[in-house]
């Protein structure tokens, strides 16, 4: 995992985070673009409830027989003239990636998007080894110059607005003429792209990440919408895929069924623009492609969670619709969870990639409320496993002692329904003298996390279960 | 003595006892008036949902046993929350697993329990009452009801002939309101931003009046738009369906 985890500090980051304007202004837009762009796509697809069915059984079934399909998949790869490499963890497929770029002498190596080189780190490992990353996803570009991690697993500059950006390319582009407009999004993609199509061609390696992996014929296939991970592939003379292992689906046919999925939940889009199938290295009469063609396939805690009661979470095909639909994400955006995922897919996955320990946070900072698992394609039910791990921390006592002692309270109060009754009849009745006519608080004792931002509205004064007694009812 | 009416056992929840017995009253009222005969078991507390959700099994298991041994008498069992109503029907089971007999058990109360207005609508049919409200009143879908349950129509239809109301839809009624049990005061700043929003929702419509069918959410709105100073009216659902709108609405002062 990259060095930037901040899980620990979660709250202070939120904090930070509700006191920046501009990033929340930001973060706003996911409803105009992302939610209401996969609502209009949905409610154009009547089949998209029965696709969900299917994507979801498509991945619950590759995961009973995941090591069939990889083993499938690698037989493929290495039949169409490609090489496999097995990566246990980051440490492993980041020294595997060095050492394909060191053996072609590699100085300069150009990158899709990839969650995947985020989760390893790879950025900074290459540059500590002398290899300079070039990142040509627009987004991902951006955050480079800005030295950012994504915020977004499908957005990664989600956080950024377009003066940040325009800012950023006239501190970076040395021989960017000060007079130019860069005030529209086209602008600033067309500098960006100037920029980079000059890194295409001196690039000695392209790594992308997979969407999928295609067991029936070795395939690895990418998805994006600015048609650079197809330069990054094809342009340099080595392309390596760092991919985790459950990418693999068993057929072409299981691609199409889940890529009319994948962008509709993503973007809204039916389709993303480009979609690239790559299948080893560059045949005899192929018009071009990569002399080598590498496919680094990386566990780091996956394989653990077969079996497991997370094991759901690998059928994730990383849309991002929880995340947009998130009222937490959408509050503090990305950068906050001091994870490399972020939202729920990355609360619930986080603990299993680097521990609960390290963890802390990100399972309880959710409000259970559902809206994650409503919008997810492969119908994964995250709020259960946000509880899984709560209990895996309850059960380690890894819960703050002072909500286990309230629990603990709370608990031996309700099993003793009599204590139970004088207990609330006392507090109810107490708390609604002390709002007297007002029939409201703005302060309580105990209860500060409530009142600094809102008022505590009064018991009406006698327990609901004291008034009925009272009417003699049964 | 046999009788006809379905026996229906209320479970008022915690919140309702404690903070809004009016909400306990109009469900019996609304239930009565439908023909059932209602009773609420004294030794009732809480559903454990606040251990289930906070990751103490044990302590959610314990009281489920004791919410099942009062309840499973019953022909029906009527809760005014979705969220404590999800609890039982969804959730009990599965603190059950590998204990057959309890598990049974379970199933069985979570198979008659049912959500206030998803009771009257769909298990019962019953006749709105004849009850009115001037003005305009705007609904939450409190999330366990709505995604758990799918409690969205039921309410709205009963609403429908409240002499003189009008429903105004807010932008985003399905968005969580924030409160979210124990995180409204772990992560209070994230729980504001989020009950924010919804507020800004809420007085954005225009509406008197805000209506949903769980208290929690209810304290958090009030709570909030109490603060801003907005004069909104805030109320569970069963009182202006059942008529008992006399007393101050949560978080008003009386007069
Ligand atoms: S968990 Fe579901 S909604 Fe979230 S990114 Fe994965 S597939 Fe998409």
């Amino acid at each position: 995992m990259s060095g930037s985890l901040t899980s620990s500090s979660f709250p202070k980051n939120a904090s930070a985070a509700l006191a920046n304007p501009p990033l929340l202004k930001a973060i706003a837009h996911i409803e105009e673009t992302l939610v209401s762009g996969r609502r209009r796509a949905v409610d154009a697809l009547p089949e998209f409830e029965a696709l969900r069915d299917a994507g979801r059984d498509i991945k619950a079934h590759t995961l009973k027989h995941i090591d069939l399909y990889l083993e499938t998949f690698e037989r493929k790869v290495v039949e169409a003239g490609g090489f496999v490499h097995w990566a246990a963890d980051a440490a492993e497929a980041n020294r595997i990636i060095l050492e394909i770029c060191q053996a072609t002498g590699a100085h300069r190596v150009t990158k899709g998007k990839s969650m995947i080189t985020e989760e390893v780190g790879l950025n900074a490992f290459l540059k500590e080894n002398g290899i300079t990353p070039v990142e040509t996803d627009l987004g991902e570009y951006i955050i480079q110059l800005r030295g950012e991690t994504p915020s977004h697993i499908i957005a990664p500059a989600v956080h950024v607005n377009k003066e940040q950006v325009a800012a950023d390319f006239r501190r970076a582009h040395a021989d960017l003429d000060p007079t130019r407009n860069l005030d529209e999004p086209v602008s600033l993609l067309a500098e960006a792209r100037g920029v980079l199509r000059e890194r295409f061609l001196s690039a000695d390696v392209g790594i992308t990440g997979a969407n999928f992996l295609v067991a029936e014929t070795g395939s690895t296939v990418i998805v994006t919408n600015e048609g650079n991970g197809d330069l990054t592939q094809i342009l340099p003379k080595t392309h390596i895929v760092l991919a985790s292992i459950e990418k693999v689906v068993p057929t072409l046919e299981d691609v199409a069924t889940i890529m009319r999925l994948l962008a509709r939940s993503a973007t809204g889009q039916e389709m993303s623009v480009y979609t690239t199938f790559s299948t080893g290295p560059r045949r005899a009469d192929d018009p071009d492609g990569p002399e080598a063609f590498h496919v680094v396939l990386l566990d780091n805690g996956r394989s653990a969670m077969l079996g497991s009661e997370f094991e759901d979470m690998l059928r994730c095909i990383r849309c991002g619709a929880c995340i947009n639909h998130c009222p937490v994400y959408r509050s503090i955006g990305g950068h906050a969870y001091g994870s490399v995922y972020p939202g729920p897919m990355g609360s619930v996955l986080t603990p299993s990639l680097q521990g609960l320990e390290k963890s802390a946070h990100l399972a309880n900072a959710s409000t259970l409320c559902g809206r994650c698992e409503s919008v997810c394609p492969m119908r994964i039910p995250l709020p259960k496993m946000l509880r899984h791990w709560r209990e895996k921390e309850f059960e380690r006592h890894l819960t703050p002692k002072k909500a286990r002692f309230g629990l603990a309270a709370w608990r031996f109060l309700a099993a003793r329904p009599r204590l139970y009754g004088v207990a609330t009849r006392l507090a109810a009745w107490s708390l609604a003298r002390l709002a007297g006519k007002d029939g409201a608080l703005g302060q309580v004792p105990l209860a500060g996390g409530w009142t600094r931002w809102r008022d505590l509205p009064a018991p009406e004064g006698g327990t609901f279960r004291t008034e009925w007694a009272k009417r003699g009812r049964k | 003595m046999t009788t006809s009416k379905p026996r229906v056992g209320l479970f008022v929840t915690c919140l309702v006892d404690f903070f809004r017995p009016t909400v306990g009253f109009s469900a019996v009222k609304l239930l009565e008036d439908a023909g059932c005969e209602v009773s609420v078991p004294p030794a009732q507390t809480c559903c454990g949902q606040p251990a289930y959700n906070s990751g103490d099994r044990a302590g959610a298991r314990a009281l489920a046993e004791q919410v099942i041994a009062l309840f499973e008498g019953f022909d029906h069992v009527v809760i005014p929350s979705g969220s404590c109503a999800g609890m039982i029907k969804v959730h009990y089971p599965n603190l059950f697993s590998g204990e057959p007999a309890w598990q049974l058990r379970a199933e069985r109360l979570a198979s008659k329990t049912h959500e206030l207005t998803s009771f009257l609508v769909d298990v019962l049919g019953a006749a709105p009452m004849l009850v009115a409200w001037e003005g305009t009143a705007t609904y939450h879908d409190s999330c366990s009801g709505l995604r758990e349950l799918g409690v969205k129509a039921q309410p709205r239809h009963l609403l429908s002939a409240v002499d003189g109301l009008a429903v105004r839809e807010m932008r985003d009624p399905e968005a969580c309101c924030g409160f979210g049990g124990a995180f409204c005061v772990k992560y209070d700043e994230i729980s504001n931003a989020i009950v924010d929003r919804k507020a800004t929702d809420v007085r954005a419509t225009g509406a008197d009046l805000l209506l949903s069918g769980d208290l929690g959410c209810l304290l958090n709105i009030a709570g909030k738009l109490k603060r801003e100073g907005s004069k909104v009216e805030v109320r569970h659902v069963a009182e202006v369906l059942a008529g008992m709108t006399s007393g101050p609405a949560i978080g008003e002062g009386r007069k």
